[in-house]
């Protein structure tokens, strides 16, 4: 549930995940410059090649973004509306070629090696004296919130639907919101006990892969 | 910055996130279009957390987005995402919480209801189409106009959103005030 990632070892998997996204900012500078409808359609089966060289997985979810399909044929008949049709193919086949690439990156790339390759993007955060370590524990305090909150939800659900019958309330939202922002307040606290996050800044030099908690 | 601004980014950054997996509903009136809670929690962030924590909030949640979370409503995650038409709506979304909570900081002499209404509609609502309407019109080649026309479906939907924004602002500043980080300090 936390991660799009299709589990596996395939070529792509084995690539390093800097080179992969180099890959991508690359395919879209060049993709969103260009006005030429063959380089889309190429790119495009590259795409699809891509998916397909992961196999039934890989085509499977391939499959499951064809809800774009959707909205591909809802910016089509706006170019209908102002007789661009083959502007608008070549914009679908762009976007398309795009979204497949880039989605495909982060199907095959772990959220840890993601975070990894893109570290040194948060290195000015010590100019400033703060650690660069902060994103990836405020990205581990995410992961873990998110779901308690959804648990705290269902907690509060199930009591009305005992007291009342009904399933939902507008009622509920008051002491959902007073009783997960109290348990981020206990959090702050433990954090703060614990040497709080500033104390991380002593680890930064130390080549420790500390941010696997948040899978 | 303190472990509590840390704690409190991260909250509001999940809050989003889950707010994502809670299911669209269609509300028949308005045509059987989805509506999904997420910008519900952009506004909150800064309505509640003011500008810099309110954004970064935001900016938090879209980057364990660009990791490859499925935090997007409907499941969606991956750079993917940031290729696609309603990429300008993302880009909107922490400058849209930003802004609220600068009309949150600005107007400490309103009741939090009135205040946080106002800067959930011109941040969550106008700051963020702002953005989104020319990144549709970019990245599909229809005109601002279509683009206009086409995003205006989810304005009724956005417009519940900010009552509920106000509702659970006032509720807060009433419940447990200090989580009205906006308007606490400086």
């Amino acid at each position: 549930m936390t991660s799009i990632y299709l589990p596996g070892n395939s070529w792509a998997h084995v690539l390093p995940a800097s080179v992969k996204l180099l890959f991508v900012a690359l395919m879209s500078l060049i993709l969103f410059q260009a006005e030429s409808l063959l380089l889309f359609i190429a790119a495009l089966l590259l795409a699809v090649a891509c998916y397909a060289s992961l196999g039934n997985p890989g085509l499977k979810r391939l499959l499951g973004l064809k809800g774009l399909l959707y909205i591909g044929a809802i910016i089509l008949a706006f170019h209908a509306w102002t007789g661009t049709m083959f502007e608008g193919v070549t914009m679908i086949l762009r976007l398309a070629a795009m979204i497949l690439l880039a989605n495909f990156v982060s199907i095959t790339t772990r959220m840890d090696d993601m975070l990894e390759a893109i570290q040194p993007m948060f290195r000015p955060l010590s100019w400033f004296g703060l650690s660069g370590r902060k994103p990836a524990l405020g990205i581990a305090l995410v992961l873990r919130f998110a779901p308690h909150m959804l648990e705290v939800y269902a907690a509060l659900q199930e009591a009305y639907r005992a007291r009342t019958g009904h399933r939902n309330s507008w009622r509920l939202i008051a002491p959902f919101a007073l009783q997960s922002l109290r348990m981020s307040d206990n959090v702050a606290e433990a954090l703060s006990a614990r040497g709080s996050a500033g104390g991380m800044a002593d680890h930064l030099q130390k080549p420790r892969k500390n941010t696997g908690n948040g899978q | 910055m303190t472990d509590r601004s840390l704690v409190n980014i991260a909250f509001y950054a999940a809050l989003i996130a889950a707010l994502g997996l809670v299911p669209p509903v269609a509300i028949p009136f308005l045509g059987g279009v989805p509506i999904t809670a997420q910008t519900l929690g952009v506004m909150l962030a800064g309505v509640m957390l003011g500008p810099v924590r309110g954004g970064l909030a935001v900016c938090l949640f879209l980057l364990i987005v660009a990791l490859g979370a499925p935090f997007l409503s409907g499941g969606r995650g991956g750079l993917g995402v940031f290729m696609g038409p309603s990429v300008g709506f993302l880009i909107g979304w922490p400058v849209g919480a930003f802004v609220a909570g600068l009309i949150m900081r600005s107007t400490r002499d309103m009741p939090v209801l009135v205040a946080a209404a106002f800067a959930a509609a011109v941040g969550g609502i106008g700051i963020v189409y702002l953005f989104g309407i020319p990144g549709v019109s970019y990245m599909t080649g229809i005109t601002l106009p279509q683009a206009a026309l086409g995003s205006a479906i989810y304005i009724p939907g956005d417009l519940v959103k900010v009552g509920l924004a106000a509702i659970i602002a006032q509720t807060i500043a009433r419940g447990l005030p200090s989580a009205l980080v906006s308007r606490n300090g400086s």
